[in-house]
């Protein structure tokens, strides 16, 4: 077993420092310019007429009213629609989906873009879109899981999950002497960013200029250059600021293709927004699943298996398959493992990945899974847990890279004052009279890492520009990768000016999987560090340099100086050194991604313990989660405040996910009952008290040359699960569906 | 068909020919007067990210057409620093992380802004969560709002005071 803590790192002086967020006063100042803010002249307004039905054919357009109508310009319909150079249900990359644009009169399902109407007026486009006044032939529609067979299928990488088995499942089912079989269920979910998807689309002869949020501008930019026709260098995407993600905006969608088909027919820019009902469907979301978890436990608690068989729904048309019993495989030292997956096809829009895809549904069902054997044990949760406390993974028996999650556990437990909590549901009340309990979960995500490119130039005047076509969407990119870049140059954050967020820049990445800053910020850091690796091969070559000859000892950068390693009374400034060179600036290229053998002999995730606390009225049975501990490890954090915030966040989704959020169709029509805010219920303020984040330190030299991990998604898992078991720590009840409501609770 | 109306926006007197009575005043701003810090989330009431003051008072601007408003004062995010002095909400939005992506930001803070001249909350954290309960952040940023909400609240009370002494 390696020291992990021999390794030494370079802090710089930016890096763990709490500062605020440096996009923060355009944000507060309404300055920040989103993709609809975009007002260019000519500028046409689209409408997106959604299906009102599930399944079954269009039949009748009213497109004579659509057009009659003052200020509507153009009506599109399958009938009129131009050519895509591109087949929409192709799959030509790895995050390919197929797209709905008009390519026939199928209806496949509610809310999908049936027509598109154009006017010179949002508002005249908006009346133009209801005047088309559809008919259809209608087929019976296919919503729940219970409304088609289901059917395994081949992995085959994205959206089609393996099956992982590790050890004599059957073994361990038989050496149990506590059994848990349990089936949990969860709701479909959609992301609903604030920010609804938006685009301002513009052509010039045959290049395309895209003000439009995005995940992942290099991959968008291919996308949309294939349905085109165009080389991808020929599309220039412009997202300096996404109004939230969550995953939905890392895809081509069918919508936003269409506004750029729009452009092209009419010669005139089209800015298209959805309507927040029309983010329920051809946008992404995360399926709805059923899962039945089986667990076994001898004698001493110790897990003999853990069988997890996860049920997930997906469109009649493509593939994505919630991967929620993969959240068994890496968490738990169980002396087997099997993770298996099977999927529906309904009448939905394809389902894609949604904040933690996989782990927060499993990890809902999972820490249920646990806690009712914990329950049926008679042991303590936590000792429950830290008794099955993997000293490494599951199944392989690789090493961490790091785990602080035995400090989470103890953090979080002390701080949310666990110790005490009476073994038996029902037990406590507040002043109030209203039932209290007490749960926990385990937090889980892997902390992978993509491809990134970075380029950094140190200037003469001895500022710094650095460049990446990273994504900011709410998780602090222009701030955080600044301060990586900044410690990367050896310079305060104010000599540095970092240009992101635009497809022309070096490619970052996907902002996903929680690894865009381990991603992004380690390709800005190798950029950074080219440039002082020449600078110092400059210094060191130039007799007229304090650090002259000194090549062999190393360079340290701080405060825009150049040190010689352990040697700090050799230095000279930045601009001192390229002065003498000839005045020109130095550029540097920086790519990151994960060295394979790292990757290969280490398993790597971020961990964390989750506590909650619920009250429940004991007659009306409202309930509401009045405090919340979380504590993280997940490597090095290199902003603590925004990290923390996002932990945060995370966790709020946990409280959505346990107590509020569920699209619900209507069984008839297939049709998403509750497809706004009014009905489709997400944590206001007023739902959010008493939360704490903690964050563990983790020096963690094999995830990548920075040691981070990624918080982005963490914070759903255990949070879920601690939610329910408090549930039932409170009431004796154990709800398996989630949203955990009103009537589960007042039935059950 | 046009119609005229007269608003004092961002403390400007503003002369509005109006072609369309179906104009929101959210679309107003966002798409005929180049002001688009209000931003449009829901476009039914339901979000608030569009809150803007009108009259003094927190409105939903994508629930009011424009033509309703002849002689309002609207106040919107871009009124409310002046120059480059940020409002002391503004200021504790930042300070407090209130927000992430940012997109709600705009309606929170002129939520805000009301909500402290409402002076119902004061500094109670249970009232300006309840108070500010309109204003959905999907980011989930609720913990930051609040006390930023709360810090605004004293420093504003604080600097009243010193301009009464």
């Amino acid at each position: 077993m390696p020291d992990i803590l021999s390794r030494p790192f370079r802090f710089g002086s930016n890096s763990g420092q709490p500062i605020t967020r440096r996009d923060g006063i355009a944000k507060v100042t309404g300055t920040a310019i989103f993709a609809a803010d975009n007002m260019p002249d000519r500028l046409l307004h689209a409408v997106i007429v959604p299906a009102g039905i599930a399944r079954g054919r269009v039949t009748h357009l009213d497109a004579e009213a659509a057009e009659a109508h003052p200020g509507v310009t153009h009506v599109i319909t399958p009938q009129n629609r131009p050519p895509l150079q591109g087949d929409p249900s192709a799959k030509t990359m790895m995050f390919s989906f197929r797209i709905e644009v008009l390519q026939d009169d199928a209806v496949r399902y509610a809310g999908q873009p049936i027509a598109m109407v154009l006017g010179e007026t949002l508002e005249a486009a908006t009346e133009g879109a209801h005047l088309l006044s559809p008919r259809y032939d209608v087929e019976p529609a296919r919503v729940r899981l219970d409304d088609s067979p289901s059917f395994a299928f081949d992995p085959a990488g994205f959206g089609l999950p393996a099956d992982v088995e590790h050890g004599d499942v059957d073994a361990g089912h038989r050496a149990a002497r506590w059994v848990v079989d349990a089936t949990y269920e969860t709701a479909a979910q959609y992301h609903n960013a604030m920010e609804t998807h938006a685009i301002v689309a513009e052509w010039d002869g045959d290049r395309l200029t895209l003000d439009m949020p995005s995940q992942a501008l290099a991959i968008s930019c291919a996308a949309y250059a294939f349905y085109f026709g165009i080389p991808a260098g020929n599309v220039t995407l412009r997202s300096p600021y996404l109004g939230g993600g969550f995953g939905s905006k890392a895809f081509a969608t069918g919508p936003q293709v269409l506004a750029i088909l729009a452009a092209r027919m009419t010669g005139r820019p089209v800015k298209l927004m959805l309507t927040r009902q029309q983010m329920f469907g051809p946008v992404g979301h995360r399926g709805a699943t059923r899962q039945r978890l089986r667990l076994g436990a001898d004698d001493r608690a110790a897990l003999t298996v853990i069988d997890h068989e996860g049920l997930a729904e997906t469109s009649s048309f493509d593939d994505f398959v919630e991967p929620a019993a993969g959240a068994s495989q890496g968490l738990y030292a169980a002396r087997a493992l099997r993770s298996t997956h099977r999927a529906v096809r309904l009448d939905i829009g394809t389902p894609g990945p949604m904040r933690a895809p996989g782990e927060a549904s499993g990890s809902a069902a999972l820490e249920c899974a646990m806690d009712e054997m914990a329950e049926q044990i008679g042991i303590d949760p936590l000792e429950f847990r830290l008794r099955n406390y993997a000293e490494t993974e599951p199944g392989t028996g690789r090493p961490y890279s790091s785990k602080a999650l035995r400090e989470c556990y103890m953090q979080a437990a002390e701080r949310f004052g666990w110790a005490g909590r009476p073994l038996k549901p029902g037990q406590m009340r507040d002043d109030n009279g209203l039932l209290v309990g007490w749960g926990m979960g385990t937090a889980l995500f892997p902390c992978p890492m993509f491809a990134a490119e970075a380029r950094a130039t140190l200037r003469p005047d001895g500022t710094a520009l650095v460049e990446t076509s990273a994504a900011d969407m709410g998780q602090g990119a222009w701030t955080a990768l600044a301060q990586i870049a900044a410690d990367s140059l050896g310079l305060p954050l104010e000599k540095l000016e970092f240009r992101s967020g635009h497809s022309g820049l070096p490619d970052a990445g996907v902002a996903g999987g929680s690894g865009h800053t381990a991603t992004a910020g380690g390709a800005l850091h190798a950029a950074g560090s080219d440039v002082i690796r020449q600078l110092g091969e400059i210094a060191a070559a130039d007799p007229a340099s304090p650090l002259y000859g000194s090549g062999n000892a190393g360079f340290v950068a701080r405060d825009g100086r150049l040190y010689v390693a352990d040697d700090d009374s050799r230095s000279e400034a930045f601009a001192e050194i390229i002065g003498r060179a000839g005045g020109a600036a130095i550029t540097g290229n920086g790519t990151a991604s994960r060295p394979p053998e790292d990757a290969e002999r280490h398993a790597m995730s971020s961990h964390g313990a989750v506590f909650a606390e619920v009250k429940v009225d004991p007659d009306l049975y409202q309930m509401r989660v009045t405090r919340m501990v979380g504590a993280f490890a997940a490597g090095r954090i290199i902003n603590p405040r925004l990290a923390e915030s996002q932990l945060m966040g995370g966790m709020i989704w946990g409280i959505s996910f346990a107590l509020h959020e569920e699209a619900r169709h209507d069984p008839r029509t297939g049709r998403i009952v509750n497809a706004d805010f009014a009905g489709y219920h997400v944590p206001v303020n007023a739902d959010v008290r008493g939360l704490e984040v903690i964050t563990v330190h983790e020096d963690d030299p094999y995830v990548n040359a920075l040691g981070i991990k990624g918080v982005g998604e963490i914070g759903i898992t255990g949070a879920v699960g601690a939610i329910a078991n408090a549930i039932w720590h409170a009431t004796g009840k154990r709800i398996r569906r989630f949203p955990i409501r009103i009537e589960d609770l007042s039935t059950a | 068909m046009s119609i005229s109306i007269t608003l004092t926006l961002n403390g400007a007197a503003r002369d509005i020919a109006l072609d369309d009575t179906r104009v929101t005043l959210l679309d107003l701003l966002r798409e005929r007067l180049a002001l688009p810090g209000t931003k449009k989330g829901c476009d039914r009431g339901q979000c608030g990210a569009c809150t803007v003051l009108v009259n003094g008072r927190r409105l939903n601007s994508c629930l009011t057409l424009a033509v309703t408003l002849d002689g309002a004062e609207i106040t919107t995010i871009e009124g409310l620093a002046e120059g480059d002095e940020l409002h002391p909400v503004q200021s504790a939005f930042i300070e407090n992380d209130g927000f992430q992506c940012g997109y709600c930001t705009p309606g929170q803070i002129m939520s805000a802004v009301g909500l402290i001249a409402e002076g119902h909350a004061g500094e109670d954290l249970e009232r300006i969560r309840e108070g500010m309960s309109g204003n959905l952040c999907r980011c989930a940023a609720y913990h930051g709002i609040t006390l930023a909400v709360r810090e605004a609240t004293r420093r504003m009370a604080e600097d009243k005071k010193g301009q009464a002494a």
